[in-house]
């Protein structure tokens, strides 16, 4: 079981928590809401509980909660740019259909 | 397929709930647009790379041709339809421009309709329908830069802008399909850049040095909230002055005889560059070539530039007095100094503020972005995205609002100080039985009576159901919005009709105003504290003498004899004769006498009542 990051999200996910100035990682999950069922959890990482799966990808700490894992094993996490908009993108194979935006899921 | 941002930990938005809030610095040379990505205020950059939009807009026979550095390039060839700063012209009158810029502008200037208006290729074009050009460029590269639609914008204006250039810049806001969250004053937002909105509660300093204007503004923090104590400046200093001198220098030391339009300006463009170069560097080359052909080459060290410009630096410190002794703190009140403006990266700059205010001015964040970024921080809150400290920092209402009550008083129900946005509801009666209409008066100010404050509007709420006085029940509603508009709600409990009104407080009010409004509520506390409690008396005296009338004419001939008539004849002939003098306590005193007089006979009215309603009934029944 695994979740990585690309080289290129790994590196803005380290440039983003230096100038925030604190976190340990990046916290993956999914919660149940939105259209499609399911909606992604992306979010700095200030503390690690003890339940939690960890990662590492390109030096990059990736904690996710046991109850998330089932849904998002094997994704990976890429770091996107569309002309002038960028930001972080879930390839999750476990996703059966998702809705027009990508926003949320089910599996 | 959505691209995803971090948020901060427990704060994901649901799918389709990202509200895209931005900032922007629309400023005299060059604006900029901002937002809060991955938690972190970033300044949005175009598909080139660059942050700033040069603040011009160029127009041809057919309407816009240019905005930004495009247009700014083709300044020279088509000056009269190259519009340039025209936030000095924002809500200003035609007198105000050509005193001001007597002569020195390119611009056919037209008298407009509470605004001065330019005659360009594209037809008479105001300084609003110019920044909404600037600003509708930022508003599509902020879409395309978030991906969607944008939810709202904080849009920074200087803190000595009045109502007019206020209401100018957010026309020009929503002219741009812009939807306005607020308007920050740009020293305000500096500081909130800084994250000094979560630092500790003092006096703060903002020194911004921009290419054509200075300005220095003293700041209070309390209780999260910044109050512009003062702010001074000179509107004709700026890094260009810098550039100017330079500029001469090189005439001066290359013995140029007086040089051509295009020689000057390249002169002056080349000045630029050794300026900023000479930030970073000891000495810079400058190097440019002449029209006919020859070249000047001269190099230029910090030592020479600094002696070139120590007065203009100098020149930037009267103000910084002036400002604090019209705040009325001391240099050494002063908690923090936060730069703004590009020319504050030059060090001898930095240097000097340093001195002046004896500590390290904050520098870390770029001069030219500091602004923007603060909006951005601002917008963010505004538009619902919550940061994990839950600040939202925000004007106050500078004189207390309310309603008008019985006896000319003042009801106070949004309090000074207060705030912003805030709703406040009281509940309201009738005064009279039967009454089915109540006229709402709405007033500012801390004094308790009408004449005193000011009055900001009138509405009527109709439709109340006729019940005895006092029996109804009308809750008023104030509500202040973060641009500190007014809205006045009347609703009647039982029925739900309503009615309502909407009035801008701060309209037409300077700050001497507000000052001389709270020196008056305070010189003349005892005064209206008295002025109070006579009207309150003969409130209810009147009150009692509604209620005594209407029990007497149904009831006296059957529950009173002569003699109880009499007496109670007598009590309300004096209190009538108390009630139209000022003698507060005679006035009590006749009123606790009719009251008594008339206790019995409530009493007989309450039994007679209650056997009117039990008559020829059994117990069983009820």
């Amino acid at each position: 079981m695994a979740v990585t990051l690309t080289e290129r999200a790994a590196a803005h996910v380290q440039k983003f928590i230096a100038k925030r100035g604190s976190g340990v990682g990046l916290r993956l999950g999914v919660r149940t809401t939105g259209c499609s069922g399911l909606a992604y959890v992306l979010e700095y990482a200030d503390e690690v509980k003890p339940e939690d799966q960890l990662f590492e990808s390109h030096g990059t700490k990736v904690i996710i909660d046991p109850k998330s894992l089932a849904f998002i094993d094997g994704t990976e996490l890429d770091f996107v740019r569309e002309g002038l908009n960028e930001g972080f993108q879930f390839n999750n194979p476990n996703v059966k259909n998702e809705c027009g935006c990508g926003e949320s899921f089910n599996v | 397929m959505a691209l995803l941002q971090i948020s901060e930990p427990g704060q994901s938005t649901a799918p389709h709930q990202h509200r895209r809030a931005i900032g922007i610095d629309l400023g005299t040379t060059h604006s900029l647009v901002a937002t809060v990505r991955n938690s972190i205020a970033t300044v949005l950059p175009d598909e080139h790379g660059r942050n700033l939009l040069p603040s011009v807009v160029r127009y041809g026979t057919d309407g816009v041709r240019a905005v930004g550095a495009e247009a700014q390039s083709q300044q020279a060839e088509d000056p009269r339809n190259t519009l340039v700063s025209v936030k000095r012209f924002m809500g200003r009158g035609l007198s105000d421009v050509v005193q001001t810029h007597q002569g020195d502008l390119p611009y056919d200037f037209v008298d407009g309709p509470g605004m001065v208006q330019i005659r360009t290729a594209a037809g008479v074009k105001s300084p609003v329908e110019v920044s909404a050009e600037i600003l509708r460029v930022l508003r599509l590269r902020a879409e395309a830069s978030l991906g969607g639609d944008i939810t709202g914008a904080v849009i920074t204006v200087p803190a000595y802008f009045d109502d007019a250039q206020r209401q100018a810049t957010k026309d020009a806001a929503q002219l741009a399909g812009l939807n306005v969250l607020r308007l920050l004053n740009e020293p305000t937002a500096a500081a909130i850049a800084y994250g000094l909105d979560n630092a500790a509660e003092g006096v703060y300093a903002v020194y911004d040095l921009g290419g054509g204007t200075f300005d220095i503004s003293i700041l209070r923090l309390s209780k999260g909230v910044f109050e512009v104590l003062a702010t001074g400046g000179d509107s004709a200093l700026g890094g260009d002055d810098f550039d100017r001198r330079i500029a001469c220098w090189a005439l001066e030391n290359a013995q140029l005889t007086p040089l051509g339009a295009r020689d000057l300006r390249a002169m002056q463009v080349e000045a630029r560059e050794v300026k900023e170069a000479l930030s970073s560097r000891d000495r810079a080359r400058f190097h440019v070539r002449l029209v006919n052909g020859d070249a000047v080459d001269l190099t230029l060290d910090t030592e020479t530039l600094e002696a070139l410009s120590a007065n203009l630096v100098a020149k930037t410190l009267k103000p910084c007095r002036q400002a604090l002794r019209d705040a009325g703190v001391d240099i050494a009140d002063i908690r923090g100094v936060v730069l703004v403006g590009g020319s504050t990266r030059m060090p001898m700059v930095r240097r000097a503020v340093a001195e002046f205010f004896g500590q390290t001015p904050l520098t870390n964040l770029d001069p030219d972005q500091v602004v923007a970024l603060g909006a951005a921080r601002q917008a963010h809150l505004l538009a619902g995205n919550r940061g994990g400290d839950d600040w939202l920092l925000l004007d106050v209402i500078p004189l207390s609002l309310g309603i008008e009550t019985m006896g000319s008083l003042v009801e106070k129900i949004v309090p000074r100080n207060a705030t912003l946005p805030i709703a406040r509801a009281q509940e309201f009666t009738t005064f009279k039985d039967g009454q089915t209409a109540m006229r709402i008066h709405v007033l500012q100010g801390e004094r308790e009576r009408v004449d005193d404050c000011r009055s900001l509007a009138h509405f009527e709420l109709r439709g109340i159901p006729p019940l005895p006085a006092g029996a109804a029940r009308i809750k008023v509603t104030f509500e202040v919005d973060a641009d500190g508009l007014l809205a006045v709600t009347a609703s009647e409990q039982s029925t739900g009709v309503t009615a309502q009104v909407a009035v801008k407080p701060s309209y037409g009010l300077s700050d001497d105003d507000i000052a001389r409004m709270l020196r008056d509520s305070f010189d003349h506390a005892r005064d209206d504290l008295d002025a109070r409690a006579l009207a309150e008396a003969q409130v209810d005296a009147d009150r009692l003498l509604d209620a005594v009338r209407a029990a007497l004419a149904a009831d006296a001939e059957a529950l009173l004899n002569v003699d109880e008539r009499a007496v109670i004849g007598s009590r309300i002939d004096a209190l009538v004769t108390a009630r139209t003098g000022n003698d507060r306590s005679a006035i009590r005193q006749a009123t606790d006498a009719l009251s008594t007089a008339t206790d019995d006979f409530a009493a007989r009215r309450m039994d007679a009542s209650i056997r009117n309603a039990l008559a020829g009934r059994t117990i069983a029944s009820l």
